[in-house]
């Protein structure tokens, strides 16, 4: 086992359970985000890992349970704690028919980024979009599109930063990029990442630490290679595909079925 | 509250109507085919009829515009929100340190802003076509304009929970519910008009009635009724402060039963 990280813990859940129509959508979850980790939230299409990062950002309410940003409670202190955040997804999108730049500057002037138009010029350039920055948002490639919304989530200097699928319908040359652009903006702005992803490249190539949920559970964590080893499988992806189809995975360290289905 | 939120908020309502034409001509187009179509039908009866009516048309057309007012307050405030939804881009916002109520001050601008193009739109067509000088109302313009703004934020803020409340699928909505009370607070005819008598209770709760019937006594008789103002500003107050608790109201429950995100990516 790695060395618990001494470093700060900037986010934190405890038994952050959420249901929705009686259903456990994320149960008895708990989670620590340290400073200058990039962490993943690894599971199949409805294992809860969106569910768990819009309970984080506040945006829904959880059934039971704590959230804690930079030591404060998140629902006493969410503007604070927000003004120190950010968010991108490839589920939501910047007003279409604005200009990119228009729209980097309504988010640069809400998050009150001093000298804005630098700061914009400076992350367009960083994502190698400078280009785009008179074109209608709506206009751009899936590609083109995540690029300029981690612009807009990067415009503060988030120190804690969520992205939830940041490289769902990219091409393979495009989510290199952004994956190299996360490890970039981790090591230059020391911030925690909380990464969702279901690609196995991103998770492998991007994060310290990992959590595979399963319908609402953690039922295994540790760091990538880590977890390989003590599942007794050869990659990530077996790891993964044995979650999914029958939510049980034998702990080699440990001997015990962590979970049941 | 932060004045640079509610600046940066606003300044994306201008930009979304600088770069969609289409929507300064909605809040043109509509306004003045509707002056258009009344001035004419009230010149054609007063042609053909004797007495009392060339003051009628002077009552309509100054109803008119002022119903306006109402309707684009509250339209301010509806379509703002319904724009983001649209956009995908609510999510952006309820994640940035933007509080509720600088939200909602944002889109009260935006109802303000509508206002004044649609007003000064309307004031001239209608000094042009039908000369009737909106300013024949003279100071007491400025009182009723106020009113009218604030009951239209109080409708915005109604619509929105609203649709908060029975999703996407009810965003008409929007557009409908000042038509709710529109036959309530006499815009084109006095209280008097209204039957069953009863009714006539409803409409002196609501405040948009006492700008009304205090407009119809200035155009009459050109004395300002300051019970009817009072009233109109007191009522006026609590409907903005129950609006504003039913609008918080609903966005909590949105976010406990998880479904703001679902707004925001549909
Ligand atoms: N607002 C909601 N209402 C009802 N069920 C929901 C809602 N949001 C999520 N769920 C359910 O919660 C589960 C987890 O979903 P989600 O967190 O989106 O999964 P993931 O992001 O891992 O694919 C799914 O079964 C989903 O259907
Ligand atoms: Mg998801």
């Amino acid at each position: 086992m790695p060395t618990p990280d001494p470093r700060e813990v900037i986010l934190e859940a405890r038994d952050l359970t959420r249901e929705f129509d009686g259903v456990k959508a994320l149960d008895a979850f708990n989670l620590k985000l340290h400073r200058g980790q990039v962490l993943g939230l690894l599971g199949a299409n409805g294992a809860g890992k969106t569910t768990a990062m819009n309970c984080m950002l506040g945006l829904t309410l959880p059934t039971s349970g704590a959230l804690f940003a930079f030591g404060k409670e998140l629902q006493a202190h969410r503007i604070e704690i927000l003004r120190r955040a950010n968010f991108s997804s490839a589920y939501t999108a910047l007003p279409a028919n604005l200009l990119v730049w228009q729209n980097l500057l309504v988010f640069a002037k809400i998050y009150r980024v001093p000298k804005p138009k630098e700061r914009i010029a400076e992350l367009l350039e960083m994502m190698e979009i400078s280009h785009l920055h008179k074109r209608v948002t709506g206009q751009l490639s899936a590609g083109e599109s995540t690029r300029v919304n981690l612009c807009k989530a990067l415009l503060n200097k988030p120190e804690l930063l969520l992205l939830d699928e940041p490289t769902a319908s990219l091409d393979p040359d495009i989510a290199d990029k952004v994956r190299k652009i996360v490890l970039r903006i981790r090591s230059e702005l020391n911030c925690g990442i909380l990464y969702t992803s279901h690609n196995m490249k991103d998770i492998e190539e991007v994060c310290d630490h990992l959590m595979f949920l399963h319908k609402g559970k953690v039922v295994m964590e540790g760091t990538p290679k880590d977890i390989v080893e003590r599942s007794s499988s050869s990659t990530l992806e077996d790891v993964f595909i044995k979650i999914a189809r029958d939510g049980e995975i034998v702990d080699e360290t440990t001997k015990k079925e962590e979970v049941a289905p | 509250m932060s004045l640079a939120v509610i600046q940066a908020l606003v300044l994306r309502y201008l930009f979304l109507y600088t770069r969609s034409p289409m929507r300064l001509v909605e809040l043109i187009f509509w306004p003045v085919v509707e002056l258009v179509i009344w001035g004419y039908l009230t010149l054609f009866i007063q042609e053909n009829t004797t007495g009392d009516f060339p003051r009628i048309i002077v009552f309509l057309l100054g109803a008119m515009i002022l119903w306006d007012v109402i309707f684009r307050a509250q339209q301010g405030v509806a379509i703002s929100f319904l724009e983001d939804v649209w956009t995908r881009n609510l999510l952006n916002v309820f994640v940035a340190p933007v509080r509720t109520v600088e939200y909602l001050a944002a889109t009260f601008c935006v109802g303000f802003l509508r206002i004044l193009v649609t007003i000064t739109v309307l004031g001239l067509v209608a000094g042009f076509m039908y000369s009737f000088n909106i300013f024949t109302l003279g100071w007491a313009l400025l009182p009723f304009f106020m009113n009218l703004m604030v009951s239209g934020w109080a409708l915005g803020m109604i619509s929105t929970a609203l649709i908060l409340r029975w999703g996407q699928a009810a965003e008409s909505l929007a557009w409908a519910v000042p038509f709710f009370i529109q036959p309530f607070i006499a815009v084109f005819y006095p209280v008097s008009a209204i039957k069953p008598e009863w009714v006539q209770t409803i409409s002196w709760a609501l405040p948009p009635t006492h700008v009304f019937e205090g407009m119809r006594e200035v155009l009459k008789t050109g004395v300002f009724a300051w019970d009817k103002f009072f009233w109109a500003a007191g009522l006026n107050l609590i409907f903005l402060t129950a609006a504003g608790m039913v609008f918080f109201y609903m966005l909590t429950l949105t976010r406990r039963r998880g479904l703001l995100t679902k707004f925001a990516t549909q």
